[in-house]
């Protein structure tokens, strides 16, 4: 099986690079490290790693981790935790919330009721529609003019508060410092909004002169009736550039979720596939997007480092450290690879479909994870050299991270970690866990789908409530012009017998110790009661939870943000976390919780003859 | 940095460019958090209250909850009524407050939920325990600012819970009862006007209190309400008090506007107490009130102030500063700089309201004659104005940090929210004490950047 550099490959190259680097990404504005040939370890036996490799099942779940024993609850203990943690609600509450705590078992995992809506008045870590579509999927993109048309609150919250690092390269604007707003007022509330917003759109164009302008609705938007869409249809006519809109007011859907979704969409319609590469600097075939990976504390940094140096060429990531020309050619990969499955499976679909762009699920948290990552990409392109330049990067990469990582492992194998955040990264920084020999005791995502636990082969049971009915599916045929089939059905039938599947996720569960406690969409109450029952080690969560978990003398690990610190993925973003969790679990500050003197009776304290 | 603001200031008519505000939700949340044994409520989406939470949290560096409708499209479309009834019980349920109070956000106000009969209506429907409360603030994102929306929330409790004065004014131990309305203050800050009034012989009020709430200790117990924050019975005895002092009138006035109408209780509002002069007009009315001479540590403490600023003075003298950030914090810190012999040039708030504009010109009395003064202003603004006219300071919240690092000017954090430094929870900017302190800030701001750019030969130890 070969594959073309897209669209043909120039006269001059006729495979991998054997030699040289990948050529400077698609987009002039990519910003990659030159990197120096890499050059396995000593004692590396090329033979034999290449050996391994190909007899591994690369789509296996990982083996989870035995709960030690201070950790492991039988079944009635579980059962009565379970009860602790609902038994101050309601009873229909309790039972609602009943059917998202399960008790794991990684054989056959049990059906958990996810993306369901919280109840009013419970304290949740979840957020809104348009969190999920402006502040996560479409916000990192730094040469757009993100316009929110609302009050000014929504945009505000957004503005540089999710980490998304970029390094735009001579070119490429970055307005990421940037807020735009249509600050609506009660006028607007009454008379309605869409004069302000082709004036507002008009202004940023005028002071800007920005690529493109995208738009995004709150809550209020949707209500009045403003039609965001028509005039982004408008001012595009009239200005010349791309503008398009998003109808994500918060209310819809249950979470972050339905936004992601939205953007997806709007994504897909609205640039990919607009813009054709620059040809001649197209000259390898290992062209592949990353997605879902926002470049959180400069993760999609690392992972393109590691990449260029296996000769991978990134054409886009969506959409940490991207532009906007990178996402409008990156129809022309040959390969997509799916970091966060819930934000933005829909585009993987969508771009299979349309472009014939097959893709396959990747985890660049953790070492090993990393190390499987690279040996799925390589063999999905089957090519001898790749192959090979993929384990000497592998070894060479563990290699100088692995004496520091098992003087921490000595540290902190054994102790427990909880994970409760978002809707990947509850599963993905297990695997980080893993590398330490620190079993994850329970977790829990924020705002994910039943396949995000139980994998996707329950895709076809899960029922479509009215909730995610209102989320548009958009209809997507092959494009007349850009399909191209990458992969024949045989072939990837070949590869998923060989131990790669692709277009599959086989989610949390499966990867969970037994007996571990499954959270969906976990309550300040139910934190607290899971903290004070199980005491772990370190506990995995957002910036809400982040001062009730220390309160409790346990310490917090920030998994949206990284308390500003970072990069967590691939190799060295892997050694990084070790010792941040290092830090945490052995710090010194506990100790002071309480004063020397607790406990002691004051007479004692008086007592000098002693 | 910032590399696309042109130096040209283009007049805009529809988009806000990084602005200097942000909604009335997020002040009317943290108000509530200054009532003992309350969790606030948003009446919105969920998105409103996450928002919210995770930036008070930013800020204190504390837990900070709060309860949502959690609208969905349903209730949109329906109205957000159902939502609130049942979010009432599970939250008493669940969270046992003594108070819950409810805020609402663009989504409840452009639908048009009634919020006191939806209350009544939850009260009616057995969802609110005997003995509890539920107050409630009109806070429309689309009106006012954060500052308007904190106004809103501590005149609601006033509103909620003041009686009518039914014992003496005087308590038995002689001292005077006043109210203070210390501002979209920190708990420290709140601290300190409590110690402030308290050394004038008098006991005070002061609403909302986040002092013991948003700087809470670390035990290794987590207190879902800590013992801080106003009583209910504190609110209700509003009325046995000589005055209500309103520290800020955008933060403050409502509140003591309510407490007079409904008590009968004299208000004054003043500048936040921030620098010398201010301070002093704070003390001036408690001395008054109090009918009580300014005791000698608090002379004291004014009188060290007196002596850094004489001793400071040539450190400072004509420097140029531009202050950015809400329209109390802004207004007293103008005058402040003012009085320690700079310039302020650049004087803006996000916050809509022409008051502002006018108290600046009062308070600067033509000691700034050529500074620009804008309300409802933003910080793409305030950087043009930077670049036209450079500045040697730049004082205002952590949204300044890139204004700052762009133009290549000192700067120092003052203000709501501090994301990026610690302490402020901690330690008053308000009081003499605060004075101490700001001019501390501003002080190590200058010699810094005065050590950085000096040549080896001008590089001197003492300063």
């Amino acid at each position: 099986m070969t594959l073309e550099p897209v669209p043909a490959p120039p006269p001059d190259v006729d495979g991998p690079p054997g030699g040289s680097t990948a050529a400077g990404s698609v987009a002039a504005g990519l910003a990659v490290e030159r990197v120096a040939e890499p050059a396995a370890p000593e004692g590396f036996d090329l033979e034999a790693a290449l050996a391994a490799a190909a007899a591994s099942d690369l789509s296996a779940p990982a083996e989870p981790l035995p709960l030690p024993a201070s950790a492991r609850r039988d079944g009635p203990a579980l059962n009565g935790l379970i009860d602790r943690m609902v038994e101050v609600y309601p009873p229909k509450v309790a039972r609602k919330r009943r059917r998202q705590l399960r008790v794991n078992d990684p054989e056959s995992p049990p059906e958990i009721a996810a993306n369901t809506r919280t109840v009013p008045g419970i304290i949740t870590q979840r957020g809104c529609c348009y969190a999920g579509c402006k502040g996560v999927v479409l916000g990192p993109i730094p040469d757009i003019v993100h316009i929110v048309h609302g009050p000014i609150g929504c945009s505000y919250y957004s503005w540089m508060t999710r980490r998304n690092q970029v390094r735009p390269g001579p070119g490429v604007a970055n307005y990421l410092p940037y807020c735009f707003s249509t600050d609506m007022t009660e006028d607007e509330i009454i008379f309605g909004g869409e004069k302000k917003l082709a004036e507002a759109i008009r202004e940023a164009h005028e002071l800007l002169h920005p690529r493109a302008i995208a738009v995004f609705s709150t809550c209020p938007v949707g209500l009045i009736g403003d039609d965001v869409h028509a005039v982004a249809r408008k001012m595009r006519k009239e200005l010349g550039i791309n503008v398009f809109g998003f109808s994500c007011e918060g209310y819809k859907g249950v979470s972050q979720s339905a936004g992601h979704h939205i953007a997806n969409n709007g994504l897909f319609q609205h640039v990919v596939g607009t813009e054709e590469p620059d040809l001649p600097a197209v000259t390898t075939p290992f062209r592949i997007n990353v997605l879902g990976e926002y470049n959180i504390g400069g993760d999609a940094f690392e992972i393109e480092r590691v990449l260029t140096r296996c000769g991978i060429e990134v054409v886009a990531t969506f959409s940490g450290n991207t532009n906007y020309t990178e996402i409008a050619t990156s129809h022309t990969a040959n390969l997509n690879v799916v970091m966060c499955h819930r934000s933005i499976n829909y585009l993987a679909e969508m771009m299979e479909t349309s472009y014939g762009i097959p893709w396959i699920k990747v985890n660049f948290l953790g070492a090993g994870s990393m190390a499987k990552s690279l040996r799925k990409i390589a063999r999905y392109f089957g090519d001898a050299d790749l192959t090979a330049r993929v384990e000497v990067v592998i070894a060479d990469e563990l290699s100088q991270i692995s004496a520091e990582k098992d003087e921490i492992r000595a540290r902190c194998e054994g102790k427990t970690a909880m994970l409760y955040v978002g809707g990947s990264r509850a599963h993905h920084y297990q695997e980080l866990f893993r590398d330490l020999g620190m079993p994850t005791i329970s977790a829990g995502y924020e705002f994910a789908h039943r396949d995000d636990y139980e994998g996707r082969e329950v895709l076809g049971d899960i029922r479509i409530d009215a909730d995610s009915r209102n989320i548009e599916e958009i209809e997507v045929h092959p494009d007349p012009l850009n399909y191209r089939r990458r992969r024949s059905g045989a072939e990837l039938a070949e590869l998923a017998e060989g131990g790669l599947r692709t277009k599959d996720y086989d989610g949390m569960m499966r990867e969970m110790p037994a007996e571990s406690l499954i959270v969906d969409d976990i309550s300040h109450r139910e934190l607290e009661v899971l903290i004070e029952e199980l005491r772990p080690d370190v506990v995995c969560s957002g910036i809400k939870d982040r001062y009730v978990i220390e309160k409790m003398g346990v310490p917090s690990k920030q998994l949206h943000n990284y308390d500003y610190g970072g990069p967590y993925a691939g190799f060295r973003g892997a050694i990084t976390f070790y010792r941040e969790i290092d830090r945490l679990v052995n710090a010194e500050v506990w100790r002071f919780v309480k004063p020397p003197w607790d406990g002691e009776p004051l007479a004692s304290a008086l007592d000098t003859t002693a | 940095m910032l590399d696309h603001t042109p130096v040209a200031v283009m007049e805009r008519h529809a988009l806000r460019i990084n602005p200097a505000k942000t909604c009335q939700p997020i002040g009317a949340l943290y108000a509530a958090s200054g009532l003992h044994r309350c969790l606030p409520h948003s009446h919105g989406s969920q998105g409103c209250c996450s928002y919210h939470r995770s930036h008070l949290t930013r800020h204190f560096r504390e837990p900070v909850m709060a309860s949502s409708s959690s609208f969905t499209e349903g209730a949109s479309v329906f109205g957000g009524a159902s939502n609130l009834v049942q979010a009432l019980g599970t939250i008493f349920s669940t969270y046992g407050p003594d108070v819950v109070a409810v805020h609402t956000t663009c989504l409840s106000e452009t639908i048009g939920d009634d919020i006191p009969s939806i209350i009544a209506r939850a009260r009616e429907e057995g969802a609110i325990p005997d003995g509890k409360h539920v107050i409630h603030a009109s806070t429309p994102s689309y009106s006012g600012s954060h500052v308007t929306g904190f106004a809103a929330m501590a005149a609601g409790m006033v509103n909620y819970f003041a009686e009518e004065p039914t014992s003496s004014r005087r308590r038995k131990d002689g001292r005077t009862r006043v109210n203070i309305v210390p501002g979209f203050v920190e708990p420290s800050d709140m601290r300190e006007v409590r110690r402030i009034a308290e050394l004038m012989n008098l006991t005070p009020t002061v609403l909302p209190d986040t002092s013991g709430v948003l700087d809470a200790p670390a035990t290794g117990t987590y207190e879902f309400y800590p013992k801080g924050g106003v009583t209910v019975d504190e609110l209700r005895g509003l009325g046995r008090a000589v005055a209500t002092v309103a520290l800020g009138p955008q933060a403050s006035r409502a509140a003591a506007v309510a407490v007079e109408n409904r008590c009968y209780v004299p208000r004054e509002i003043l500048d936040l107490p921030i620098g010398i002069a201010a301070t002093d007009r704070f003390v001036g009315v408690l001395r008054r009130r109090a009918a009580y001479e300014v005791p000698g540590e608090l002379l004291d403490e004014r009188g060290q102030l007196v002596d850094l600023m004489a001793d400071a003075r040539q450190h400072l003298h004509g420097k140029k500063v531009a202050i950015f950030g809400d329209p109390d914090h802004v207004v007293a810190m103008a005058e402040f700089v003012a009085d320690l012999g700079m310039r302020p040039v650049h004087i803006l708030t996000g916050t809509p309201g022409k008051s502002f504009e006018k108290r600046v010109g009062t308070l600067l009395a033509g000691r700034s004659p050529d500074a620009n003064v804008r309300s409802r202003g933003d910080l793409f603004l305030l950087h043009q104005w930077m670049k036209n006219d450079p500045v040697d300071l730049l004082i205002g919240t952590s949204y300044g940090k890139h204004l700052a690092r762009a133009e290549d000017v000192p700067f120092v954090r003052y203000g709501w929210p501090i994301l990026d430094r610690f302490g402020h929870s901690y330690f008053p900017s308000v009081g003499y004490r605060g004075g101490l302190r700001l001019m501390e800030k501003i002080l190590d701001a200058l010699l810094d950047r005065r050590d950085r750019d000096a040549p080896d030969e001008e590089f001197e130890l003492i300063l």
